[in-house]
């Protein structure tokens, strides 16, 4: 009986001084997240974002992501923010996925495409935007050909800017998705070996990969032909350069393929699709060859049969759909982060 | 700074509570206990042991709810979200929401439009440990309440739960 009691006033103690050292952490904790917001007004690039930024918007993601598992996918954060989707280049995912993150968050939305529109009669982008602007619009999200017009709009207008992928310059939501389905798949990026393959010339998602990647601490390696991966690139960027695919795949935990964009290529930068896809494709049977296990990302529309094989990508490997799936939470972080800061 | 419940005083009061919550024959497969983030955990946490404890052969059902992202000053102050752990279904249960401060009642209002996503609640009932009378912005009451105290808007009211006692400073 007396020992019982002991015993009892033994474990409350103990409880009591874990509960203490709970709150102790909780209280740090908390004191950190009331001070922290997004070093920046616009999410440009992940160039201009901090660690801490990065953290912040994929821990927010994380909460978003589960919204979206609800019986009720909708919260009312943004209900007194209109959003204009700017978009003057194709584009599926990324457009549906932001058009979708802004009615999650009960956004007023717009959408602009640039054919159709006044910009065949020759109205310039600052004109524009400054019009859509005057109807008291908020934020613009906004895709582009040419590498910088974000940056070159950010200048010259007050509203909060997302860069939904210029040129071959960033494409910062896709990178920070990508981040988030790594994390998901494998518990950190501290150190974990990435390789980006395929057509890194013209690819604006690898270049907001391989800035997020290092300043989260992963490893991150390019490979592909030579004529598609910039001379440079290696003391730039301080990543690995390999032109095996095979010695790649061997070396990382995590292949980011990516698409071959025909559409950027003004002179042939290898001989045909099928050339390409024999030395540099990702089959099946270099993924079974490997002494490991991988898995797969793509950030789409894929080629089937050209930079990734069918069977590789519908396998159980492939993050493609998780992808695509975390780009609606990670997109919606970012508009209501940057919602605050107007 | 004035101290307005001492440790002692702090755990009467939440063992009250405790009784008072169950005391009308409570069906705990028909009724639900969800703490409000962040501040709301640390006393529904007490409020459940204390339940836990009184009815050790019952299933408590007991979630914490996130409001961040139903406040309704988005514009003027970002907050950060916590987790939200409801696995269970309100539909049709009584829920009892727990949190520590009722002051504006705009948190609360947050968190009757952050349940009603998750389903349509029977009856919600709110239980809170210190009622700011006064200086309430929407009309919202406590259905339990611990203790009802007179504050001023510059004043602040703070549970500190490593010392055990509520302050007013």
């Amino acid at each position: 009986m007396g020992t019982g009691a002991g015993d009892l006033a033994l474990t409350s103690a103990g409880t009591k001084q874990n509960r203490i050292n709970d709150f102790g952490i909780t209280i740090f904790k908390l004191a950190l997240h009331l001070k922290m917001q997004l070093s920046t007004k616009h999410l440009l690039g992940i160039r201009a974002l901090t660690r801490q930024d990065i953290e912040l918007i994929l821990s927010t993601a994380e909460q978003f992501k589960d919204v979206l598992q609800r019986p009720v996918k909708k919260v009312p954060s943004l209900r007194d923010v209109t959003i204009v989707n700017l978009f003057y280049e194709n584009s599926t995912r990324t457009r549906i996925s932001f058009e979708l993150a802004e009615k999650r968050l009960s956004a007023d939305t717009i959408n602009f495409t640039a054919s159709g529109s006044s910009v065949s009669k020759g109205e310039t982008l600052l004109d524009t935007v400054n019009n859509i602007l005057s109807m008291k619009v908020d934020m613009v999200v906004m895709r582009h050909s040419a590498s910088g017009a974000p940056h070159f709009l950010s200048r010259h207008i007050s509203a909060a800017i997302v860069n939904a992928g210029d040129g071959i310059n960033e494409h910062p939501t896709q990178g920070l998705l990508d981040a988030l389905s790594m994390k998901q798949a494998l518990g950190t990026l501290e150190g974990i070996r990435v390789a980006i393959i395929g057509d890194i010339m013209h690819s604006r998602v690898a270049m907001s990969n391989i800035y997020l990647l290092k300043k989260m601490g992963a490893e991150v390696m390019v490979a592909g032909p030579p004529t598609l991966i910039p001379p440079y690139i290696q003391e730039a960027f301080g990543v690995k350069v390999e032109y095996n695919i095979k010695n790649a795949l061997q070396w990382c935990d995590v292949a980011n393929v990516l698409r071959i964009q025909l559409e950027r290529q003004s002179q042939p930068l290898f001989s045909s699709l099928r050339e390409y896809n024999l030395v540099y494709g990702v089959t099946r049977k270099l993924l079974d060859g490997l002494s490991k296990e991988i898995v797969i990302m793509h950030p789409g529309p894929i080629n089937r049969g050209v930079e990734l094989d069918s069977d590789v990508a519908d396998s159980g490997h492939s993050l493609i759909l998780q992808q695509v799936e975390n780009g609606v939470a990670v997109r919606m972080a970012v508009l209501y982060l940057l919602a605050g800061k107007n | 700074m004035k101290i307005i419940l001492h440790p002692e005083q702090l755990k009467l009061t939440i063992q009250r509570l405790a009784h008072q919550l169950t005391e009308n024959e409570i069906d705990f497969t028909r009724t639900v206990f969800i703490g409000i983030q962040p501040r709301g955990i640390k006393f529904a946490d007490r409020i459940i042991e204390c339940i836990r404890q009184l009815y050790p052969r019952e299933k408590v059902q007991y979630g914490k709810l996130d409001i961040t992202f139903y406040r309704d000053d988005v514009r003027r102050e970002i907050h950060i979200a916590n987790q939200t752990t409801i696995d269970f279904s309100v539909e049709g249960k009584t829920v009892i929401l727990i949190d520590d401060v009722l002051y504006t009642g705009r948190t609360i209002r947050s968190a009757l439009d952050a349940l009603l996503d998750f389903g349509r609640p029977e009856k919600v009932a709110l239980c809170t440990l210190i009622d700011r009378r006064f200086s309430r912005e929407l009309p919202i009451q406590p259905d339990y309440c611990g203790w009802t105290i007179d504050s001023i808007v510059t004043q602040r009211v703070t549970v500190q739960w490593e010392q055990e006692q509520v302050i007013l400073h």
